[in-house]
């Protein structure tokens, strides 16, 4: 092991489920954006099976996550940075993980309401929490959907912020984040 | 009128006749798989006739029609698209069909029942068990029965694959008709 890093950074494994989730996040909110309007199709009834077995990785990668973090408490902010900065960015990661956590379950609640069981991977099914209820189930797919734009605003909020401080303020909170081979030389 | 005259034909030969099924109280059901995922349908209006003797079983008969249009397929625009031309394509085939050619006891309440069903213009022959019980007033038939759609050439074009929509497709039937034997 090198000697005391500069940096206090988080875990290795809690680095590789952020940037996990954070794709998983990517790919599964653009395919769900992409394949509502589509006109019925072998291609849509895939998309939507991808698009739930996504969800349901994510959901049980962000349960390790929450479990990880409970266990090894992440890095504290830089003292640095303004004490209003500090506490915006405690209540931005909590109300990402709240999202994390409720957008999947919001899909699946919604599925079970529309009567489509979640089996993940074609394989797994997950119980049905709600009986099919077509009202409920427009309602959940507003609330999937509001959540998820909630859920877009926050992480341009949280990638704008990671940005302008390592490109502009020179807080070295993004390179906690960022596997050990992206450390600046010197650091 | 006709129920009376079934009565009178009924008491005329000592048969064990029924009611009319009523629909209301019957639900003609079907389970498809898609993408694993095995989704639940169901026929709002059908009409059906049957006649029936747990002690003579042999003679028993029933013929169903069913309005294809009336499907419930478990979302809107899946019962669109089930209604187009590649599935059950109701402007040309507005009806399906099944007519008993044989039924035979297998023991105790449990029958099963041979006929030819007809979706679109194709017309095979099915066996489907079933079971009869009496529930007060009424005569109740259940049961089921797997098909697979590409023998009726229901899933047609780019749903021919059963990579989305598996072949196999669960019937469930449960028929109510008044009057008990």
């Amino acid at each position: 092991m090198p000697n005391e890093p500069l940096i206090s950074r988080y875990t290795p494994t809690a680095i590789a489920l952020h940037w996990l989730v954070a794709f998983g996040i990517l790919g599964a909110f653009s395919l769900g954006l992409y394949m509502q309007d589509l006109p019925i199709s072998p291609a849509k009834l895939k998309m939507y099976s991808y698009h739930k077995w996504a969800g349901v990785t994510i959901f049980l990668l962000v349960l390790v996550r929450l479990a990880w973090r409970a266990t090894h408490p992440p890095p504290p902010a830089p003292e640095t940075l303004p004490a209003w900065q500090r506490r915006v960015a405690q209540a931005a990661h909590h109300l990402l993980y709240a999202l994390l956590v409720a957008i999947p379950v919001s899909g699946w609640l919604m599925s079970s309401a529309k009567g489509f069981q979640t089996v993940w991977f074609g394989v797994l099914p997950l119980p049905d929490l709600l009986a099919k209820d077509k009202a409920l189930g427009e309602l959940l797919a507003l609330v999937h959907r509001s959540l998820n734009f909630s859920m877009a605003a926050l992480v341009c909020l949280h990638v704008g912020a990671a940005l302008k401080h390592h490109f502009f303020d020179r807080y070295p909170v993004l390179a906690r984040m960022l596997p050990q081979y992206f450390k600046r030389p010197g650091s | 009128m006709l129920a009376i005259l079934f009565c009178l034909v009924a008491a005329g030969a000592g048969a064990a006749e029924l009611g009319p099924v009523l629909t209301d109280r019957s639900k003609l059901g079907f389970v498809s798989r898609q993408m694993g995922v095995p989704v639940d349908g169901e026929f709002r209006r059908f009409a059906a006739t049957m006649r029936f003797d747990p002690a003579k079983p042999e003679s028993g008969r029933a013929a169903i029609e069913i309005d294809m249009a009336s499907v419930d397929a478990g979302a809107a625009e899946t019962n669109e698209e089930v209604t187009g031309k590649n599935w059950f394509n109701v402007k040309q085939f507005p009806k399906a069909t099944f007519t008993s050619s044989a039924v035979k006891a297998l023991g105790s309440n449990r029958f099963e029942v041979a006929g030819k069903l007809t979706i679109r213009d194709k017309t095979r022959d099915v066996v489907a068990p079933f079971t009869v019980t009496q529930q007060g007033n009424f005569t109740v038939f259940e049961g089921a029965l797997t098909i697979r759609r590409a023998d009726f050439g229901i899933g047609q074009g780019v749903w021919a694959d059963f990579d989305t929509v598996a072949n196999d497709v669960q019937i469930r039937f449960r028929l109510v008709a008044a009057g008990n034997k």
